[in-house]
């Protein structure tokens, strides 16, 4: 199987902090690869290490066999157009209906007769359910509903690999569940490469074809969801059925309890 | 020992803000132009921070020029004087009070809007979002509201002198009875277009190019929360009133000083 996206012993740090620490992943072409782990470990920042907005310190990304931190301005721009992202907040411009939205990679990108740009929105807000909604405003759209519109955008010029970065974060059941179905249908429809950085375990089990554990700056388990969760590491093991103490810590690092509560913590 | 430390760092951190806002600029207005889908962008941006700039600018031209007949009147007329009072409101409104006080309004006003919209932008990841749409935000965002402003300030300070120079002749004429005809005609004969218009002119190009720079790069540059925000609109304010008055003491130096 083709890898899309290869990472090779990657080092990133961020104000003196070490992000990542020589950790090499794949994303094969046509699957839906899932990146999990706790909070604050820099997910998102692994999103935009793969789509070229912060150049790691060391180690290399390839997309299609090439360097993403290697690339020059105009090329990076070039590659952009064939990913998509799919924000935490939507990232919904919010000058503009829900309608504009859709259609401004499309206006951007291409030299499209206006007819065919409203047709090309349409269907994608069929998709995702809200074509009904085409005339509102961002402001007006409730949490799942910005998000499905956000989903309809980065689908507009089919891309060929689409990053979510906690698309369920936040969100009721019923649209967590019309969500995964939604990233489901349109990964087997368009036969989209999707990466999904996310802490909702439940769902990520059911969506994707390979997983990545990341902790600790490295990877900490990988392997399809049969083998994560019949995973014998006690860290994976903590953070599917969400132990709060384990190898992750209840408590922030600090000084003994005795020092602290008789008061000479210095 | 520490304030060496902390003057030297300081120092480093403003020196690279600059070179930062200077990336900025170049990245803006630099790089290869699309006219095409430029102009439409920059015409709704010259709507927002110019035309709705309008009615601050005239109301506060008019009472400016209203203060300016008044004090101007009650200090002429002991000389009998009072015949020149056209030329006195016109030349300090033409020279310097149009394109400072339109200078520090138009911060006030629209350089904070600016800098709390593209803040905005950048704390709920629509300027990323750009990014990874193969949209550089530099030339989406940041030249068009650049543009607007460098155009459209010069003509808000034009018709805050004219309001003002009329509020004048308000007060100067109809209410305490200079004559009509010396309020005009002295002024029309005193003042020079090229040394008093022109060099006014080129002082709000001055001001509205730092105003600009200032209010985008603030935004730009902003801490994407709502504190980061809060004092990225403090600075613009801060900044570009301050650097409006002490370029405007070079200017008036380069260009009234030296005959």
């Amino acid at each position: 199987m083709e890898n899309l996206i290869e990472i090779n012993n990657l080092t990133f740090s961020r104000s003196g902090r070490i992000i990542y620490d020589d950790i090499s992943l794949q994303i094969k072409k046509g699957k839906t690869t899932a990146i999990m782990g706790p909070s604050g470990i820099g997910k998102t920042t692994m999103l935009r290490l793969m789509g070229g907005q912060l150049v790691p310190d060391k180690g290399d990304i390839k997309f299609k066999g090439e360097s993403v931190p290697g690339m020059r301005r105009n090329r990076l721009y070039e590659v952009r157009r064939q990913m998509s992202m799919l924000f935490q907040s939507g990232a919904l411009f919010t000058d503009m209906t829900v309608f504009d939205n859709i259609a401004f990679p499309l206006r951007e990108h291409t030299k499209l007769p206006e007819s065919i740009i409203h047709t090309l929105v349409l269907l994608k807000l069929q998709a995702v359910g809200l074509r009904g909604a085409a005339d509102l405003m961002p402001a007006e759209l409730s949490g799942g509903m910005a998000r499905r519109v956000a989903l309809a955008r980065a689908i507009a010029l089919d891309p060929e690999l689409i990053m979510y970065d906690e698309p369920f974060g936040g969100q009721d059941p019923i649209s967590m569940g019309v969500l995964v179905k939604l990233i489901k249908a349109l990964n087997d429809a368009l036969q989209l490469t999707s990466v999904v950085v996310t802490h909702d375990v439940t769902e990520v089990l059911t969506i994707a074809d390979y997983i990545y554990i990341l902790a600790e700056q490295r990877v900490i388990g990988s392997g399809t969801p049969e083998q994560i969760k019949n995973s014998d590491s006690p860290l994976v093991q903590q953070f599917l059925q969400g132990q709060a103490d384990g190898p992750v810590p209840f408590h922030y690092p600090a000084s003994s309890t005795a020092q602290a509560f008789l008061g000479n913590e210095s | 020992m520490k304030f060496f430390i902390n003057l030297g760092a300081n120092t480093l951190n403003r020196l690279e803000m600059f070179g930062r806002a200077t990336f900025m600029l170049f990245g803006a207005i630099i790089a290869k132009p699309q006219p095409l889908k430029m102009i439409p962008l920059t015409i709704k941006q010259i709507h927002i921070v110019g035309v709705q700039s309008l009615l601050i600018i005239v109301i506060s031209g008019l009472f400016i020029g209203m203060v300016m007949a008044l004090q101007g009147y009650t200090i002429l007329v002991d000389y009998g004087a009072e015949g020149s009072l056209g030329p006195m409101v016109a030349l300090s409104l033409l020279r310097e009070l149009g394109p400072v006080v339109t200078a520090l309004l138009f911060a006030g006003r629209a350089g904070s809007a600016l800098t709390a919209e593209i803040g905005l932008m950048k704390a709920t990841e629509q300027l990323s979002s750009l990014e990874m749409m193969a949209v550089d935000p530099l030339r989406r965002v940041i030249a068009p509201r650049l543009w607007a402003g460098i155009i459209s300030m010069p003509m808000l300070a034009l018709i805050f002198s004219a309001v003002g120079i009329l509020g004048g002749h308000l007060v100067g004429v109809d209410w305490l009875g200079v004559d009509s005809g010396s309020y005009w005609s002295i002024m029309q004969s005193t003042v020079d277009w090229n040394k008093d218009v022109v060099n006014g002119i080129i002082k709000t190009i001055v001001f509205a190019f730092v105003i600009t720079w200032i209010a985008t790069f603030k935004g730009y540059d902003s801490i994407p929360t709502s504190e980061g925000i809060s004092k990225a609109t403090t600075e613009t304010v801060v900044f570009s009133s301050l650097a409006v008055l002490g370029l405007d003491f070079i200017l008036t130096a380069l260009m009234f000083g030296i005959e």
